[in-house]
């Protein structure tokens, strides 16, 4: 099972890879969802089988699926392939990825004096899930809720279209 | 299940996150600068679920469910706001949308 | 009665008090009320004190009133109080009833003028300052009162401020006065560190009991209080801001440096003339001013276009004549002659200021004439002033008060022929000058017409000066007209005797002199300046004659030679210091919040990348901070 985790974990950085070097957005959108996939396999192995199913459901089948919706409704065309192609010129990498690079090294250089601790020693299940989260963080789920309604209003609000708030003469 | 070092997990996490910094940093296009922060948050859970795994606790995983909750709410209002973008500049350039400068 | 003294003073400051905090929400009749009035107030108050000062004088002739202890530091005690004897009733008589008949002229000439109730306010405030300085019974609550009234001075020359020259002229008779004020704060200093205390009556006794004749200390004093008087009253080296104060309203150098201001110094003179005869040298040198300044000014009066500036410098040669009288000893003459002066000299420039408006603000004499049709009272009032200044015989109080002063300088102990010559010569100018600007402005074929004649506000003070101009000499009359020295007697009590060589048989000889010189110097102006214009122009413009023009135009070129002497080199020290090390750090202080400001400026560019790039930077330096150390 030890293999399984590093295959997946390899297919993960690769398709991430693809989703920040793809023009296309639809080609980059389903890049995402195998990163996803492999991700949740990874949740599996470490013994969560619970958020590996809301992993594919939610952040795969739902937010994914947003951005497929949003992408349809730009209508973008092969223009917009072209100009992508010209906004990711080569001489743009070398900067964020230094930053990257110092990132990983930092956390390599933190995770050097950690000791060899062993994960996905046991399945923890939904059930075990479920009473922490509706017991000693029932707060959290209450504010989470809040923050639910706070995104479905704002995301309500914003989406308007503009040319009905042109008609309004509001600007 | 899996006997993985705890190491290594985070291990990934890290560079899934960096990865997905890169690609805040350098794409233009707004939808691709919304898609790297999903990456990033999708990181930062990986992260949760692995070190809850080592303590054998869910709270890793109760978190990973707000942080999912969280990417939720955020994604939605942000295609709103990429919406309007895209209305009133025509492009989703996220350079346009720099006059608050100087 | 005498406990009113308090007033005096009071009901002018409350006066200004009122017009500052409300006087621009009030009419303009409200305004000239309470302006007029509390000078009004003042004058009749001065006038119930003076009355019962007369028919039952207080013991030793001296009240004095502690209004409350000023400071106290170590064993200096000044305090708030006034004291009234013969010399400061005159000054205070003179003062408030003068400063109220130009209140009254002025409440109807600057009725147009849009800083109405702002003039009334400073003008309430110098007259407080004024009466202040004269009634105070020590030398640092007159400090006060002195440099009270060079504020007031500097307020009302620059009253028009926004014309530039003024702000101008304001600060040049500022500074120049503050020099004299520089020098008198330090004889002040010496005085108290000698003789321990600044009340007038008791540093008078000490002095004449501590300090010999003619020794180092008394001469100090005396020259360091001197230098405060010539810079007030616009003596020489000190005269030149008087010209130019003629910028303000003409109420206001009819008030301020005619009648009373500048006779300050005068005041101060006379107040401390023990000091002064302790130090004969100095005592000296009050003369030699008095007579070169007379002299000097009166020459320049002569060559003037602006009737302001001839009455300006015809100020600075009378005051010459009253330093001249104190310096030869003759206290009461000089201020018997300030007593005339003020009259007749507030005279002379109310009426003046009558033709300027009347003319929408002529100044230009040649420009003038004929003027004595169209505005009558004017003109026998502004008659009776030259006469008065010109001191016509017998009938003008300037006669009297300028004769006097004349036989003192040849005759008192301290006198000389020589000073006595000048007066003669000053006296021939005086009378030439002043009638050349009455023949100028109300003779001669008129040049413009007059738009206004002045109502009653104008026309009362005018014709109570007019009066008091005539009359105001006979209450010193001299032997051989009359003996009736009822001045001096009266002054008796505070300023002694000048102390005479005799010869009073030859006054008579001396006041014919006078006498002579007077209508001579009148026949002159005559000649020169209505019948045979032609003589005077041709001589003018002789190269000699040109040049002397030229020189006493510009009053004997003192302003030339300060500004090469103090000025110029002062601005260029001034510009050399302008870039100097100093001020390079202070520019590099600017110059590096510039810089920073414009890098940091530059990290705003607006672009949601960036900042992000900035987050990523940040959160890996803290995380390596967190790490490494």
């Amino acid at each position: 099972m030890n293999g399984l985790f590093y295959i997946s974990a390899v297919v993960a950085i690769l398709s991430t890879v693809m989703v920040i070097t793809e023009l296309n957005g639809v080609h980059a959108l389903l890049y995402m969802i195998v990163s996803l996939f492999s991700v949740a396999l990874i949740f599996f192995t470490l013994g969560a089988p619970f958020v590996a199913a809301l992993e594919v459901i939610i952040y795969a089948g739902a937010i994914m699926v947003l951005f497929v919706f949003v992408i349809m409704m730009l209508n973008l065309g092969p223009r917009a392939v072209a100009q992508e192609r010209q906004w990711l010129s080569p001489k743009m990498w070398p900067g964020p990825a230094l930053l990257a690079l110092a990132l990983i090294l930092e956390l390599i250089y933190i995770l050097r004096r950690g000791s060899t601790v062993l994960s996905g020693i046991q399945i923890i299940g939904p059930k075990a899930v479920g009473f922490s989260l509706f017991g000693l963080y029932l707060l959290g789920v209450e504010l989470a809720s809040i923050l639910l309604l706070a995104g479905l209003i704002g995301a309500y609000h914003l989406g308007r279209r503009a040319s009905t708030k042109e008609k309004e003469g509001k600007t | 299940m899996a006997l993985v070092l705890m190491r290594h997990g985070l291990l990934l996490a890290g560079i899934l996150f960096a990865l997905g910094l890169v690609g805040v940093l350098v794409r233009r296009n707004l939808l691709f600068i919304l898609l790297s922060i999903e990456v990033m948050l999708n990181a930062t859970g990986l992260a949760f679920v692995v070190a809850g795994s080592r303590w054998i606790q869910p709270d890793g995983q109760v978190m990973f469910l707000f942080i999912l909750t969280m990417a939720a709410a955020e994604v939605s209002v942000g295609l709103a706001l990429l919406l309007q973008l895209y209305h009133r500049f025509k492009s989703l350039d996220i350079d346009a949308v720099s006059r608050m400068r100087g | 009665m005498l406990e009113l003294l308090w007033l005096i003073p009071t009901l002018p400051f409350a006066g200004f008090v009122a017009l500052a905090l409300i006087g621009a929400r009030l009419s303009r009749t409200k305004v000239a009320l309470i302006g007029v009035g509390s000078a009004g107030l003042s004058a009749i108050v001065a006038g119930l004190v003076g009355f019962r000062f007369l028919l039952s004088p207080p013991p030793g002739h001296l009240y004095s009133q502690t209004l409350w202890k000023w400071m106290h530091v170590g064993n200096f005690m000044p305090e708030i109080g006034l004291s009234l004897d013969a010399l400061s009733l005159v000054m205070v008589l003179v003062v408030s009833w003068v400063s109220f008949l130009i209140h009254l002229y002025s409440a109807e000439f600057m009725v147009d003028e849009e800083g109405y109730s702002r003039f009334f306010a400073y003008m309430n405030l110098f007259i407080g300052f004024m009466l202040t300085l004269v009634l105070a019974d020590n030398l640092l609550l007159l400090y006060l009162g002195w440099e009270g009234v060079g504020l007031c001075s500097y307020l009302l020359i620059g009253f028009w401020y926004k014309d530039p020259a003024n702000g101008r002229a304001a600060m040049k008779a500022f500074i120049v006065t503050r020099i004299g004020d520089a020098a008198m704060a330090v004889g002040l200093f010496l005085i108290f560190t000698h003789l321990g205390t600044l009340k007038i009556q008791e540093l008078m006794q000490r002095a004449s009991e501590q300090w010999a004749v003619g020794s180092t200390l008394p001469i100090a004093a005396a020259a360091l209080l001197l230098g405060g008087a010539v810079g007030k009253s616009a003596q020489l080296p000190l005269q030149t801001w008087l010209p130019d104060a003629m910028a303000g309203p003409t109420p206001v150098s009819a008030l301020i440096h005619a009648a009373t201001m500048v006779t300050a110094g005068v005041y101060l003179i006379a107040r401390t003339h023990v000091l002064f005869s302790l130090a004969p040298a100095v005592q000296l040198i009050v003369a030699l001013i008095g007579a070169v300044t007379l002299l000097l000014a009166g020459c320049s009066a002569l060559t003037q276009r602006d009737i302001k500036r001839v009455l300006a410098y015809s100020t600075i040669s009378q005051i010459g004549y009253m330093f001249l009288a104190l310096g030869v000893g003759a206290w009461s003459a000089a201020i018997f002659h300030f007593m005339t002066h003020a009259f007749f000299k507030a005279l002379l420039f109310l009426g003046a200021g009558v033709v300027i408006t009347g003319l929408h603000g002529e100044h230009d004499m040649f420009k003038m004439g004929g003027l004595r049709r169209q505005l009558p009272l004017t003109f026998w009032a502004f008659l009776v002033g030259a006469a008065s200044l010109s001191a016509l015989p017998l009938v003008t109080a300037g006669f009297y008060s300028k004769d006097l002063i004349l036989w003192q300088a040849w005759s008192s102990k301290l006198g000389s022929p020589w000073l006595w010559g000048a007066g003669l010569a000053g006296a021939l100018l005086t009378s030439v000058y002043t009638f050349r600007m009455v023949l100028l402005t109300f003779f001669g074929e008129a040049k413009a017409q007059v738009s206004r004649s002045p109502g009653v506000c104008i026309g009362i003070p005018l014709a109570v000066l007019a009066v008091l101009s005539v009359i105001g000499g006979f209450v010193e009359l001299p032997q051989t007209l009359g003996n009736l020295p009822l001045f001096s007697e009266f002054l008796h009590s505070v300023l002694p005797k000048a102390p005479d060589q005799g010869g009073a048989g030859s006054l008579l000889l001396f006041q014919v002199l006078a006498a002579i010189v007077s209508l001579g110097g009148i026949w002159l102006a005559y000649l020169l300046f209505l019948r045979h214009r032609h003589y005077a122009e041709n001589l003018v413009r002789t190269p000699l004659g040109r040049a002397l023009h030229c020189f006493w135009l510009g009053g004997w070129s003192f302003d030339w030679l300060y500004d090469t002497l103090f000025v110029q080199p002062f601005v260029t020290v001034a510009r050399l210091g302008k870039e100097d090390v100093v001020d390079l750090f202070y520019q590099g202080v600017a110059r590096l919040s510039r810089i920073l400001h414009s890098g940091l400026s530059a990290t705003q560019t607006g672009r949601v990348r960036w900042y992000a790039a900035a987050i990523g930077i940040g959160a890996i330096v803290t995380i390596g901070i967190a790490v490494l150390l």
